[in-house]
């Protein structure tokens, strides 16, 4: 069997791992700058494609066109994500069974973009061996649906990847610690990351690892702590500086480069309050200088509700696997959510011991993948995983009912079958309608599909059509039919509810080729562009704010840097776009110096920075 | 294959869970897809099929409850499907006390909940939890035991007695849940999904 890599394409950052075969152990394959994480950012720029810390960096001067966070798009349509279209800087557009972003002048689906991300990480796995990489084991929340996980696959393919495993992360995790024997006995895993929240209890035992359960919110994570912290920091700058915004006839929210900005100073700072127990906000707006101290007790009263919300997954799981709190002898934390206190309290308080996470928690999952990949390229023969399908697979039936023909938390593969006729003479077509869920009610849980089986005409009630339906170790469903009477495969048409068509994933196959951003060389030529780009919306910005800050001859020096790196801005030679580049960054440094210390001293001396000082925690 | 020959056991109720489990781990690593990656397409269904039949035996047999009500079924040929039975009628040992809650269940769906009534409920709710987990110790015990220890004459009687008990233990379920439903209760206790 060929080398099969293990990815984790992750909400915020995503990764590529192999299994060593000297030590046997799986490592993370950094790239050739030695960073271990890819954003999983994608900017469509007009000189190409950027992926990852370059899409990153122009985050905010080209939010329109930069997508991040996509995997919460994934396998969804629409109606779904009506609720989250306003805080996303990129136009989201409703399309037949799925949603379009209109980014860099063209339309494009979420698995196109994913798609990005997994070549990048692709590219990096064949730069690492030095040979092409074309199978990959990908992993997934727990609590994707059937669309979700067909969404990622569908990803992979159009990468040029054969996605040979969809793995569970929070079961990928559990690998990674098994591996190392760190864990044994009944374990839970605690998943919450940057936009999905999964638990998994499981049992390890002999090389075994039995999930009993799992359980979660395919919308709740990372992104959810920093939207709340975003909303609550345009609230203070609003009542803070209604005056100044009034003046200049600010309108934050109207501003998308504005709001990305705050939302990352709101992540940053959530970050720091993960360490700290207080920090400091500052934010040159339009026109004055924000600048606010902030405790962590005051961010854990804005995270609490959220916290609070994976606490009933956890009870959920637990309930199902037949187990109370006090039966699980570890807790395993994964994800970089998990590195919020509020957090950690909460987990200790439900499990009533401490979790912990030995092993890195943004790379636990990707190091799992590759074990998972290792075990199915015939190279780990002692460890066999045995995963659930997270939610209940049912049949419409009369009134618009679910008839559960697979329980949520059954063991994958599973199948089930079931006995269809018709009701009218000279029938020829039996629709079945599928559904995933753990409502009663068609309308409530999530349609995956109309099944449409084609049959010879007999009389009512005649035909006798098996459908079996199979949940593969993936997690997704197959669907067959058989007429008894003539033992003929029944001709099956599928209409998924979500998804790709296959025609669909053909052709974006086709033209991801297409646009394959040529080579590296180019690739950092559009990166050093974009950097320039960045430092001359900076400079330009300092140099409009604080012109009076510095004497007339640093002024034209900073200009005269300026107008040297717009020039060679549009040049091939990437070698005087960097140089041009460092020197604005040198001509502006004491710029910088001087507007941060004037901003330090005008909230220091305000009355208001006062009363800050003696707000109770 | 019926799963009691998935697990090469012979047909019976008492089953040492340990060794259930240790047989499954075994069997799961010879028949798991993960180790059969190089399979040819054509036998990639066959794979999955045998790995879904050996995944739906330990689910079943594991729970002595649903081991019971997948022996009744095979016993009288008709296992070919788990779940979906009609609602389950009163055993006439209940009937007289069932006609007593569904009355209260008629009243409490026509006026809301009252103080008293909530507490007639609650009373109702808890006496049959107890007598579920009654007739689920009868299955898990005497009444299994007393199938494996049946002579080919005794059978029919030992398998009528399991079948009564599991026809009163699902019509006590679903009361319970009706009692949950009227008393806004969102989980009853018994809709615990492994049984």
């Amino acid at each position: 069997m060929s080398r099969i890599i293990g990815i984790d394409l992750g909400t915020t950052n995503s990764l590529v791992a192999y299994v060593d075969e000297a030590s046997g152990l799986p490592r993370v394959i950094p790239d050739a700058e030695g960073r271990r994480l890819l954003p999983s950012i994608v900017a469509f720029t007009p000189d190409g494609l950027i992926v990852g810390e370059g899409a990153r960096r122009q985050l905010a001067r080209r939010s329109a066109d930069t997508v991040y966070s996509v995997k919460r798009l994934m396998g969804r349509d629409y109606e779904d994500i009506k609720g989250e279209l306003p805080y996303l800087p990129f136009q989201v557009v409703p399309a037949e069974g799925t949603v379009k972003l209109r980014v860099g002048g063209r339309e494009i689906t979420p698995p196109e973009v994913s798609a990005a991300v997994l070549k990048a990480l692709k590219e990096r796995a064949e730069r690492h061996f030095g040979e092409p990489v074309d199978k990959a084991v990908i992993t997934v929340p727990a609590y994707f649906n059937d669309a979700q996980r067909q969404a990622t696959r569908d990803a992979g393919r159009i990468a040029g990847l054969d996605v040979v495993r969809i793995v569970n992360e929070p079961t990928a995790a559990s690998l990674a610690y098994g591996l190392q024997r760190l864990e044994a006995g009944v374990i839970a895993v605690y998943d919450l990351g940057g936009g999905t929240f999964d638990v998994s209890i499981l049992r390890v035992k002999d090389g075994v690892f039995e999930v009993l359960a799992t359980n979660g919110d395919t919308h709740l994570g990372g992104d959810d702590f920093d939207r709340v912290l975003l909303l609550w920091l345009l609230e203070d700058i609003q009542s803070r500086h209604h005056a100044e915004l009034a003046r200049d006839c600010v309108e934050l929210a109207r501003d998308p480069e504005l709001m990305q900005e705050l939302r990352l100073a709101a992540e940053a700072a959530k970050i720091r309050l993960s360490a700290e127990e207080r920090t400091t906000l500052t934010l040159p707006l339009p026109g004055f200088t924000y600048r606010r101290d902030l405790t962590r007790t005051e961010i854990e009263r804005l995270l609490e509700p959220l916290v609070g919300r994976t606490l009933g997954p956890c009870r959920r799981a637990l309930a199902d696997a037949g187990l109370s709190a006090a039966d699980i002898e570890q807790v395993v934390l994964v994800g970089g959510s998990t590195r919020v206190p509020l957090v950690r309290r909460r987990v200790q308080e439900l499990f009533g011991r401490p979790p912990h996470s030995q092993l890195n928690p943004d790379e636990v999952v990707a190091l799992g993948a590759a074990v998972q990949a290792q075990i199915l390229a015939g190279g780990i023969t002692d460890m066999l995983l045995l995963d659930v399908t997270p939610l209940s697979l049912g049949i419409e039936s009369l009134g618009g009912i679910v008839n559960v023909l697979i329980p949520r938390n059954t063991t994958v593969p599973t199948s089930a079958r079931e006995m269809f006729t018709t009701s009218v003479d000279g029938q020829t077509l039996v629709d079945l309608h599928v559904v995933q869920g753990e409502r009663e009610l068609v309308k409530d849980c999530r349609s995956l599909g109309r099944f449409e089986l084609r049959i010879d005409p007999m009389p009512a009630g005649m035909p006798k059509i098996e459908v079996t339906f199979l949940i593969d170790a993936n997690g997704i469903l197959q669907v067959q039919a058989q007429e008894q009477r003539t033992g003929k495969a029944a001709a099956i048409e599928v209409k998924p509810t979500y998804g790709l068509s296959e025609t669909d994933i053909e052709r974006m196959i086709e033209e991801s080729f297409t646009y394959a951003e040529a080579d590296v060389e180019t690739r950092m030529l559009i990166e050093a562009r974009n950097e320039a780009d960045t430092v001359l919306t900076h400079a330009g910005r300092a140099l409009r704010q604080g012109a009076e800050l510095v004497t007339p001859a640093e002024r034209a020096s900073i200009e005269t840097a300026v107008a040297g790196l717009r020039a060679a801005r549009d040049s091939d030679d990437r070698d005087r776009i960097h140089e041009a580049t460092t020197a604005v960054n040198r001509a502006t440094e004491h710029l910088a110096e001087v507007m941060m210390d004037a901003a330090l001293k005008g909230a220091l001396g305000s009355k208001r920075a006062t009363e800050i000082l003696k707000e109770p925690e | 294959m019926n799963y009691f020959e998935v697990f090469q056991l012979p047909r019976r109720l008492v089953i040492d869970g340990d060794e259930l489990q240790r047989r499954f781990y075994a069997l799961a690593r010879r028949t798991h897809p993960d180790f059969h990656q190089a399979a040819p397409p054509a036998e990639r269904a066959a794979v999955e099929e045998r790995a879904a039949l050996v995944n739906a035996a330990y689910r079943t047999l594991r729970d002595p409850i649903a081991r019971a009500d997948y022996l009744v079924r095979l016993e009288e040929g008709r296992a070919t499907r788990e779940g979906a039975a009609a609602r389950p009628k009163a055993p006439p040992a209940l009937l007289a006390e069932m006609f007593e809650i569904q009355e209260a269940l008629a009243e409490a769906k026509a006026a809301p909940l009252d103080h008293a009534a909530r507490a007639t409920l609650v009373e109702q709710r808890d006496r049959l939890l107890d007598r579920c987990a009654g007739e689920e110790r009868r299955l898990r015990g005497p009444l299994a035991e007393r199938w494996d220890a049946a002579s080919e004459a005794e059978r029919p009687a030992a398998l009528s007695a399991l079948k009564e008990a599991l026809a009163a233990r699902a019509y006590l379920r679903t009361v319970i849940t009706d009692l949950a439903e009227a008393l806004g209760e969102e989980e009853s206790g018994v809709a615990h999904h492994r049984h």
